[in-house]
């Protein structure tokens, strides 16, 4: 740990246990790994081999039953509430594979839903979501509303929301999973150029290998909430 | 989340389910509605029966009584049975009711012009009683008349009045209860309002003092042998002018109780009319007039308990409706907490319709929540849009409420003096929205929906996003 002073993302023997009933599932079970700043990892495995709850102990939506998370040296696993939320709104941007936008809302609306959050002053918050939705192609559908987009369109919102509060991690759970191929790449590429250019430190969960392939500097894989060697995932 | 985004957050939100939580407000509205009713109508029946009663001058006035009551009479002298109470002893009890010469102390000219130079004390007057035969020609009516001071003008028993009042403290001029009006009227055979200006004779009994020796007492006039002091009853016959005819009848203290014939104080002090405590007089006050009670009118109602307690320490009996007014006021406290309760009931089933629109809210908007807390929303976040949304139906609730209520108030109003000039009863005004009322129905209305927002607020506030994003 030299030559960089703090990862983005580690994690140390974190577990994520589930009581159902009598049984224990272990989502997660023992996952120790580390991701670098402007990283850009694919964490791949089928459904259920514990990918999605992995990336939410990462975005602090979640925490873990035992271990510890870092992200640049602070444990997730000791926060608070709302030290956690903090994290959830400056320190990482998530997107979905549903894209979770809120269909009510205006695009602008939208994106400027973290600003309000993250109490950003009403002044300057104008500009930031303009500027993050000119950067996904966006600018000029400021003022319609999700439904009236493709879905591709809708992921490049999500995009600019979880970009607009300038984070430093990017977190996306299957963000192509309802994308037809074409649109998938164009959203994959626009992934590439915010870990390219604006150094974001990117996990992708993916049960696409080729994207995983295509896209990422670096591929994990997960079976049975434990980190496998790439052949046995497939 | 600042205050602003967080109530742009949750006014957007209640227009998104725009019938539900505008039903909900208007559920709110309405138990606003039933507490700002019945909260109303007990305060405009209390400022009713206050003004009436205050109108009657009885508040501001203290009656003062030759002694003060006795120990039998227990509190219901009001605040001179504590007095009386307090000295009486029960081996005093048998000898009680009749005065011992300690006890005594008359009510004198003297005392008049001592209670009038009391503070906060505006005028002084005895009521005089004397049986009286009216004469109208040849026909005679025996029946009581009485004094009234020019200030009794005020007190409500002359509202009704047909004429005018007294022109003067010492005009010879009466005023006539309808009852004998009609009956004269009719022996003249003219119309009731056309005695108004007539002239009628009054016999009464004339008190007549007999002249004695300067300073002797009752032992030495009679130890001399003399029985010449004292005074002898002559009839005596006046004119007086009718100037006015009442009508209705008001008991108590200052109303006229079977009092046929109304006449200006002045004139009847001036007239020497024979009191029941003459006879008692002769014995203790010899040569002096004395009166039976006194009445003192007050700046204020305020006064009435300081004056009250001067005029006992003179030693003096004193009375008053103070304690009434009190009682009155606590008898009204009383009914407005129970018109609230009553009123307060259909908020609480509101109430209920708040807790179940914003559970159904959390429920409806799992996914939305869970967003916000993936876009960094801490529980308190949430906890506070929810909060804010029940807060929000509170206030528009208890504003539509108060406007509600107050409508209601009017209308009920209106239709019951419908009513009353149907029979030919003064319009009152029943209802009375004071501004805190209004003021404190809205801060209640919102203090409701927010205690019913805790529940749902604290649900949606611990919604877990993991499970809340969980794909379909």
């Amino acid at each position: 740990m030299t030559e960089s002073p703090q990862p983005a993302l580690r994690t140390n023997e974190v577990a994520r246990h589930y009581s159902m009933g009598q049984t224990t599932i272990r989502a997660v079970d023992g996952v120790s790994l580390e991701i670098a700043r402007g990283e850009f990892v694919a964490m791949l495995g089928s459904s259920g081999s514990g990918k999605s709850t992995l990336l939410n102990l990462l975005a602090g939506l979640d925490r873990p039953t035992t271990g510890a998370i870092f992200a640049h040296g602070r444990n997730l696993a000791e926060m608070s509430g709302d030290e956690l939320a903090r994290h959830r709104s400056r320190t990482v941007g998530m997107v979905f594979q549903s894209f979770n936008l809120m269909p009510r809302m205006t695009l602008e609306e939208n994106v400027e839903l973290p600003l309000r959050l993250a109490e950003v002053d009403r002044g300057e918050r104008g500009g930031r979501v303009r500027e993050a939705l000119e950067h996904v192609g966006l600018g000029q559908r400021l003022a319609h509303h999700p439904p009236e987009l493709s879905g591709g369109e809708q992921q490049r919102a999500a995009l600019a929301r979880a970009l607009v509060n300038r984070p430093t991690i990017l977190l996306a759970d299957e963000p192509t999973g309802n994308l037809d191929s074409k649109t998938g790449e164009e959203i994959m590429s626009f992934i590439r150029q915010f870990n390219r250019e604006m150094g974001m430190t990117v996990v992708l969960v993916t049960h696409e290998p080729h994207l995983a392939e295509k896209y990422a500097g670096r591929r994990i894989y997960l079976k049975d909430g434990k980190l496998s060697t790439n052949g046995d995932a497939q | 989340m600042k205050s602003r985004d967080l109530m742009e957050l949750a006014s957007r939100n209640l227009r998104e389910a725009l019938l539900r939580n505008s039903l909900t407000t208007i559920g709110i509205a309405v138990g606003v509605a039933s507490l700002v009713a019945m909260l109303s109508l007990g305060i405009g029946l209390q400022r009713l029966a206050m003004t009436q009663l205050q109108g009657t001058g009885l508040f501001n006035r203290v009656y003062v009584t030759p002694r003060p009551p006795r120990n039998e009479f227990g509190d219901r002298g009001g605040r001179g049975g504590r007095l009386g109470g307090g000295r009486g002893g029960r081996e005093q009890a048998p000898a009680a009711g009749i005065p011992g010469p300690e006890d005594l102390k008359p009510l004198t000219v003297e005392t008049r012009s001592q209670l009038a130079a009391l503070a906060h004390v505006k005028e002084v007057f005895p009521e005089l009683r004397f049986q009286v035969d009216v004469r109208n020609g040849n026909i005679g009516h025996v029946t009581a008349a009485a004094s009234f001071p020019q200030s009794a003008r005020a007190t409500g028993i002359f509202d009704s009045m047909e004429g005018s009042f007294f022109s003067s403290n010492d005009a010879t001029e009466a005023i006539l209860h309808t009852d004998l009006a009609q009956q004269i009227a009719e022996e003249n055979k003219i119309d009731v309002k056309n005695l108004i200006g007539q002239e009628l004779t009054l016999r009464y009994p004339q008190r007549k003092d007999v002249p004695t020796a300067a300073n002797q007492t009752p032992t030495e006039i009679a130890a001399n042998g003399e029985f010449g002091y004292g005074f002898t009853i002559v009839p005596a016959e006046r004119k007086v002018k009718v100037v006015g005819i009442v009508t209705g009848e008001q008991a108590g203290p200052g109303g006229l109780g079977g009092v046929r014939v109304m006449l200006p104080l002045g004139f009847v002090e001036q007239m020497q009319t024979v009191q029941g405590t003459d006879v008692r007089s002769v014995v203790t006050s010899p040569g002096q007039q004395t009166y039976s009670s006194l009445t003192m009118l007050i700046e204020d109602p305020k006064f009435v308990p300081a004056v009250e307690d001067s005029v006992k320490q003179l030693g003096l009996g004193a009375f008053s409706l103070f304690d009434a007014a009190h009682r009155l006021q606590q008898f009204f406290a009383v009914l407005d907490t129970f018109l609230g309760l009553f009123g307060s009931l259909a908020l609480a089933v509101a109430s209920l319709g708040i807790i179940n629109t914003l559970v159904m809210a959390i429920l409806e908007r799992r996914r939305e929540i869970g967003v916000l807390k993936a876009l960094g929303a801490a529980d308190r976040d949430v906890r506070q849009l929810f909060f804010a949304e029940a807060g929000v139906m509170g206030l528009l609730g208890g504003m539509l409420g108060v406007f509600l209520g107050w409508s209601i108030g009017r209308i009920i109003n209106w239709g019951t003096n419908v009513y009353l000039a149907q029979q030919n009863v003064p319009p009152q005004k029943l209802w009375s929205v004071p501004l805190w009322l209004v003021g404190a129905a809205i801060a209640f209305s919102i203090l409701v929906s927010l205690a019913a927002g805790l529940y749902p607020a604290a649900r949606a506030a611990k919604l877990d996003p993991v499970q809340a994003l969980r794909y379909e």
